[in-house]
């Protein structure tokens, strides 16, 4: 019986059907536990109540994660640009590793959420504020893993590219950057996360659109089903994306193990 | 085939405490160290590692250095292939003075280190990208260079496993695509850092016919760094024996076996004596 349940747990029916039992578990007490305690639901709407949320304000929902969507992925796109330019500038020079890794680690010791009034001073309200608060949380671990990458290379493996003549250039895209695809893409998968967090931040301070901004609005008035609907539709998004890159990650590392 | 008979190799010879006397080899030598030594930089004083080491390499000879661990012998091969230039005394490729990593050597390791992220057919490849002239018509000739490596992975009896990553490989196989990788170049100078070390005897020995076989076939110039004294004898016209640190050469050695040799001669006597030779000049040196 035991040997037969730890053979299940391998099969790909188990990664599918375990995960699903669980959720639907959790709805289920979720609804029974509100209904038997009778909570009400401006403290904590039962699930039903929430997916009735969602259905009747659909439009008004798509529309605000559309903004936030947006944000996100523009921030997103912005830090891979910047994380790996300078996690490959930090991991190849020792300079610029002495020089801007201590400055990088401090500043990213600041909580975001504060820098998010001055942005708006600076920026005005909506779209930018957003995306430079996503685009800073984002682009620190992608700098840093991918420093991390470069920086752990065998020496061996650049003296093989070292005793055929090749050049720093050469070293870096043959072996450097290969590398450290494994490091940029486990740091992919939380920078979309954080580049969400990022944009929600921004929107329930500085702006008057997006899922952050429902959220906040809805719950100030204690529409609290309207307000869950706006995380489950969050839930969803950061979902799709992490399975996205998770996907990638599977198809660009398939040389591995 | 035109090493057979290359160097006029007499009789086994000795040159006892060859610091300075190189071995009778015909032609310019392609390699030649002189008066070679390196500290090694600690917190006190520097540690002195290899004290004075010359000797000169003819083309197409095949040398093994063999000595006690730390005397520096792989510091020797990376000062051979430029990857190291932080020593003293002076060494010479081509006549020319080795200021930088040579362009056209071919290197195996202790470690394989293969790519990880390439196939093996790419891992085989790699040289042809970086290597001037090949790098510039690269692409162009892929398919010849791709016909080139397969011959030679069928050689070390890799056919069939192009397409497979380094993992996927058991460690004697990967130690053969890495001397495939070393070799697809035809570089002019074939350096050897134990490759053979991690692999079981049978396994081993196998490797040592398959390595005379291809250096035969291509003529290059080879340095073997190896513990192993019948590796040594089997595949070298000359052995020079390191003392322990700081280190010096303290034995040379020619070996006038007849090639290609099978290998049924470590069952001879002459094979016997020339090991045996080797060994009690490493064991007086303690």
């Amino acid at each position: 019986m035991k040997k037969s349940f730890d053979r299940f747990l391998q099969t790909q029916t188990a990664s599918v059907v375990l995960p699903a039992v669980t959720i639907v578990l959790t709805l289920v007490l979720w609804q029974v536990g509100v209904g038997l305690f009778n909570v009400p639901r401006f403290i904590l709407p039962a699930p039903t109540q929430i997916l009735a949320a969602m259905n009747q304000w659909s439009p008004v929902i798509l529309r605000h994660s559309l903004t936030t969507l947006t944000s996100t992925l523009l921030a997103f796109a912005l830090a891979l640009v910047g994380g790996i330019l300078l996690g490959s500038i930090i991991g190849s020079s020792r300079l610029a590793h002495l020089c801007l890794y201590p400055l990088l680690v401090g500043f990213n010791t600041i909580p975001k959420v504060a820098l998010v009034p001055l942005l708006a001073i600076w920026f005005g309200l909506g779209l930018i504020p957003a995306v430079i608060t996503a685009f800073l949380l984002a682009f620190f671990p992608i700098a840093v893993n991918v420093a991390v990458g470069l920086e752990t290379v065998e020496a061996e493996m650049r003296d093989v590219l070292r005793s055929l003549g090749a050049s720093s250039w050469e070293i870096f895209t043959k072996v450097g950057l290969p590398h450290s695809m494994p490091y940029l893409f486990a740091s992919l998968k939380v920078a979309i996360s954080f580049a969400f967090v990022g944009s929600v931040i921004s929107e329930t301070v500085a702006s008057n659109q997006g899922l952050g901004y429902l959220i906040v609005s809805a719950s100030s008035s204690f529409d609290v089903p309207l307000a869950f609907a706006g995380l489950v539709a969050l839930g969803l998004m950061g979902v799709l994306l992490y399975t996205f890159f998770a996907a990638l990650e599977r198809y660009v590392l398939s040389w591995r193990q | 085939m035109k090493i057979i008979g290359v160097e006029s190799m007499l009789e086994s010879q000795r040159v006892v405490q060859s610091g300075l006397s190189s071995p009778a080899v015909s032609g310019k030598p392609v390699l030649e160290l002189r008066h070679v030594s390196l500290q090694y930089p600690t917190k006190g004083s520097p540690i002195t590692i290899i004290r004075d080491v010359s000797f000169s390499v003819a083309h197409s000879e095949f040398v093994s250095i063999v000595g006690p661990s730390g005397c520096g012998k792989t510091s020797l091969l990376k000062m051979m292939a430029g990857l190291n230039t932080d020593h003293g005394g002076t060494l010479y490729f081509q006549l020319q003075p080795i200021a930088g990593p040579l362009k056209s050597v071919g290197m195996a390791f202790q470690n394989p280190v293969l790519l990880p992220w390439r196939t093996t057919l790419e891992n085989v490849l790699l040289p042809l990208e970086v290597v001037e002239p090949y790098k510039r018509t690269f692409k162009q000739n892929l398919a010849q260079h791709e016909k080139s490596a397969l011959e030679l992975l069928a050689t070390v009896g890799l056919e069939g496993f192009q397409k497979a990553y380094p993992w996927q490989l058991s460690g004697g196989m990967r130690q053969r695509a890495s001397l495939c990788r070393a070799l697809i170049h035809q570089p002019e100078l074939l350096l050897l850092d134990e490759p053979f070390a991690a692999l079981d005897a049978f396994t081993r020995e196998d490797m040592w016919e398959m390595l005379q076989r291809l250096w035969l076939r291509t003529g290059c110039t080879a340095i073997l760094i190896t513990h192993d004294l019948r590796e040594a004898v089997f595949l070298s016209d000359t052995i020079y024996v390191m003392g322990p640190r700081p280190s010096e050469i303290i034995f040379s050695l020619k070996v006038d076996l007849p090639r290609p040799r099978p290998l049924e001669i470590c069952l001879t006597d002459e094979f016997h004596r020339l090991v045996s030779e080797v060994r009690q000049h490493i064991r007086r040196s303690y």
